[in-house]
């Protein structure tokens, strides 16, 4: 009886109907979970935590104050607490509390991150003057404020100094954005300018037209420049002189003083007396320095900015050469190349050529693009920077191009199945009032098969966007110093190394002196690497979507 | 009850259509074929066609499935040249030149050859764009002319009326008779000498059709049609002159009321009585 049920079940498809959706659930489950563990992990990392002050109380030593951020809480076998050699006690219940603090002052204490046993905090509080003062070097300070001086005269002490102190930080703020400005803007034009004079100069010398009147000329140019320097070097030397001169003094847990430049401040704030609107005031303000500002220390500290600029740029640049590549490839293919063994053997390479691991194109870019193409650009267009490489070197130019190369299989797929799609009947009826097989291609065929052809494009980014592993060979580093993109000829600079974020959150994680204070930075970056290239599909969907209603097939 | 007159052909007066008597011999040629012979690949479809398309009147095919009409039909404009293996030997003369002959400009033939297809295949963009496609084509872009020639074209298509409100909304909005009819004002709107017409009432509904074959008959006067169909009545009733094909071969060609009250081939009668086909 029983059986005979259990049978019928079966025939209905039952199970197959659980197991399908199950898959499915689990497909979504993952996907979520994913999404939560960096969300969290990595959002959290900008909220103003609370600065606890304890006494540290180990049994048979002297005891300590500690002052710090609780980061992360484990139960852990007092066992094995022994076993590390603490002098825990005998007696007690079998988990022990362990407790990650975050002491920061990184250039007076040993380290900045600290396990300790929970058990052994004795009064804990949370005094409302602790400060935590966010430090363009060494990380976050933990301390009281003592005083505020200028020109190293005390000019407030005590609750007085603290507003002193915001008023100087956001001074010491301007002065420091007038520096950047400085630095980046009048300084790297000159530089700019006076490379491009040397290599001018170089470039003549080579083809021998470098004469009296040549160098007289440029010999004024460069007193130009010269002179433009000396100018800006003077305001900047002043700019530095101000950006220096205030100073705060702080103490620290255990009663040490020292002295800190406001010019190393980024931030003061007193979490402990911290409203909750106030923090997440301060929350947002953090957040949003995270994706504006440039990283510090060895990036570990500050905004991924340059990261997110050079990911969306290479993109961006890598769908612009792919996108004519892949179709013009894809019409060659579907309309004009007789159809054959040829045109299936071309269609099976390109489908093998989108399984092909992406290190192997990164080779491939290193090996061609870089050293061959590059080289040879080089020796024709740029003689005179020799023996230091323009395109001869990793560069955003190749990052992007190994990144079509990797994506054009997939939107000649796509694009080729769109195109075969359009009906006969709408090509015949262009044809048929005298249009050629080029005008029909180009007015009908290619119009409405250009929603494929975002098809393509979409999976190319989805693909692209994420991948690592080739562009550690071919352009991509830890650290650039400038966009490539400023205010300088030629303005898009394709010769130069960009950061990605995809390689970031490897350097900051793995690559890192600082893993504790990396490692929310590192969900964090994954965080935002899973939006930009969410983000880049979006727009593109919405696009194609746009396209679709406009070229409905006319069957329907 | 009056006598059936013609036993063995149909009822042409119960069509509605008035007997009129022509002769190929009196009309001005449009299309002349001395001798056609085509192939795919290996196989051939037509065999040694001669016949010639009278100007400014209706011609129609008729035939069974695969007999070839429509190959036939497509030669007129050289489409044939899209499939594949196809091959033609011999000529097609019009107004006297070959269209065969090497170095042909295949698109100018096409614009003077028009052609409207079995199924409604507008384009997906508005009905004005729809009818001013060949003209663009043609490098024509002042919009004064554009739109003087859709409203000439619709108004010829007898269309205007239903959609001059609507002349920039898609075109796959239309029924499908209007859709055929913009096809067909798409295809004037050229201005062509030959209207080619492949079963163009087949995905029709029967108002949509008589739509169409009033149309037809109003196009008469100024373009030379040929009409492929596989609705009899609808030959007999717009053509004036018929050829039945058969495997490949022009069976019986003559005015349309000869051919279909008195056959004079034993095949074309099983045909048009329904004992074949």
């Amino acid at each position: 009886m029983k059986q005979t049920s259990l049978k019928r079940w079966f025939n209905s498809g039952g199970p197959g109907v659980w197991l399908s959706a199950g898959a499915v659930s689990i497909a979504v489950i993952m996907t979520i979970g994913l999404l939560a563990v960096i969300a969290v992990r990595g959002l959290g990392h900008f909220w103003p935590a609370d600065v606890i002050s304890a006494r540290y109380d180990v049994p048979g030593q002297e005891n300590h104050v500690l002052v710090g951020e609780l980061v992360q809480s484990e139960q852990v076998p007092r066992a094995r607490l022994k076993a590390a050699g603490l002098p825990v006690p005998d007696q007690g219940p079998e988990f022990m509390t362990r407790d990650l603090f975050k002491v920061g002052n990184r250039d007076i204490s040993p380290s900045d991150f600290n396990w300790v046993i929970g058990e052994w905090l004795k009064d804990q509080r949370k005094p409302s003057e602790l400060m935590t003062l966010e430090r363009r070097e060494w990380g976050n300070f933990y301390g009281y404020l003592v005083n505020v001086k200028e020109d190293g005269k005390v000019v407030a002490e005590g609750e007085a100094a603290w507003p002193q102190l915001q008023a100087r930080i956001e001074r010491v703020q301007g002065i420091s954005d007038q520096l950047d400005d400085l630095e980046k803007g009048e300084i790297g034009a000159i530089n700019h300018g006076i490379e491009r004079l040397r290599l001018h100069a170089r470039k003549l010398e080579l083809n021998g037209e470098l004469d009296a009147a040549a160098q007289a000329d440029m010999a004024t140019e460069r007193a130009e420049y010269d002179a433009r320097y000396k100018e800006v070097e003077s305001r900047l030397g002043a700019l530095h002189a101000e950006y220096n001169r205030d100073s705060l003094t702080a103490r620290d847990a255990n009663g040490k003083e020292i002295e800190i430049s406001i010019g190393k401040v980024v931030h003061a704030y007193q979490p402990n007396a911290m409203g909750t609107m106030t923090k997440l005031g301060f929350y947002f303000q953090k957040l949003w320095e995270f994706l504006s500002d440039d990283p510090r220390e060895a990036n570990t500290e500050g905004g991924i900015f340059p990261a997110i600029f050079g990911t969306v740029m290479m993109t961006l640049i890598m769908a612009v050469i792919v996108t004519p590549f892949g179709v013009l490839a894809a019409v060659y293919l579907r309309e004009y190349a007789r159809q054959g063994v040829m045109t299936r053997l071309i269609r099976i390479a390109v489908n093998n050529l989108a399984g092909v691991p992406a290190i192997v194109y990164g080779v491939f870019g290193l090996g061609f693009f870089v050293y061959v193409l590059g080289g040879s650009l080089d020796q024709l267009f740029f003689p005179e920077a020799l023996p230091a490489p323009t395109f001869g070197t990793p560069g955003l130019l190749w990052a992007s191009l190994t990144l079509a190369l990797l994506a054009v299989p997939v939107v000649i797929v796509a694009t080729e199945e769109g195109l075969a799609r359009i009906p006969l009947t709408l090509r015949e009826g262009s044809l048929a009032l005298g249009a050629t097989k080029a005008e029909t291609l180009w007015k009908i065929v290619l119009p409405m098969a250009s929603p494929a052809m975002m098809t393509g494009l979409i999976l190319a980014v989805a693909r692209a966007a994420g991948e690592v592993a080739p562009l550690m060979l071919v352009g991509v580093v830890k650290m650039a110093p400038s966009l490539p993109l400023d205010g300088n000829y030629p303005y898009l600079h394709l010769d130069q190394k960009i950061m990605h974020l995809g390689f970031h959150i490897y350097d900051v994680g793995f690559q890192s002196p600082n893993v504790e204070a990396a490692r929310p930075l590192v969900y964090a970056t994954a965080l935002l690497l899973v939006l930009v290239i969410a983000l880049l599909n979006l727009s593109a969907v919405t696009i194609r979507n746009r396209l679709r209603d406009k070229y409905k097939a006319f069957e329907d | 009850m009056q006598h059936e007159p013609h036993a063995h052909g149909i009822n042409m007066s119960a069509l509605g259509r008035k007997r009129q008597v022509l002769d190929l011999a009196n009309e001005a040629v449009a299309l002349e074929v001395p001798g056609l012979d085509l192939f795919y690949g290996e196989k051939q479809a037509l065999f040694d066609i001669r016949m010639n398309i009278p100007k400014q009147r209706v011609t129609s095919f008729i035939g069974p499935s695969g007999c070839g009409k429509s190959t036939l039909l497509r030669t007129f404009n050289r489409m044939n040249d899209l499939v594949d293996g196809c091959r033609v030997q011999g000529e097609i003369k019009l107004y006297g030149h070959d269209i065969y002959t090497k170095g042909e400009d295949v698109a100018e033939l096409r614009r003077r050859v028009g052609m409207v297809f079995q199924k409604p295949n507008p384009f997906p963009k508005t009905v004005y764009e729809n009818v001013v496609y060949g003209l663009r084509i043609q490098g024509v872009n002042k919009k004064r002319v554009l739109d003087e020639a859709v409203e000439w074209a619709l108004r010829g298509a007898a269309l205007w009326d239903e959609v001059k409100d609507r002349l920039h909304e898609s075109a796959l909005g239309l029924s499908g008779g209007q859709q055929q009819r913009l096809v067909i004002a798409r295809t004037i709107a050229v201005e062509p000498e030959v209207l080619l017409l492949d079963e163009p009432c087949s995905a029709l509904d029967p108002i949509s059709t008589l739509k169409v074959e009033e149309l037809i008959y109003e196009l008469k006067s100024k373009y030379t049609i040929v009409i492929v169909t596989h609705n009899m009545q609808q030959a007999a009733r717009v053509s004036d002159y018929t050829a039945f094909l058969h495997m490949g071969k022009v069976v019986e060609y003559g005015d349309t009321d000869t051919l279909f009250t008195n056959p004079t081939k034993k095949q074309t009668e099983d045909y048009i009585t329904g004992r074949y086909g």
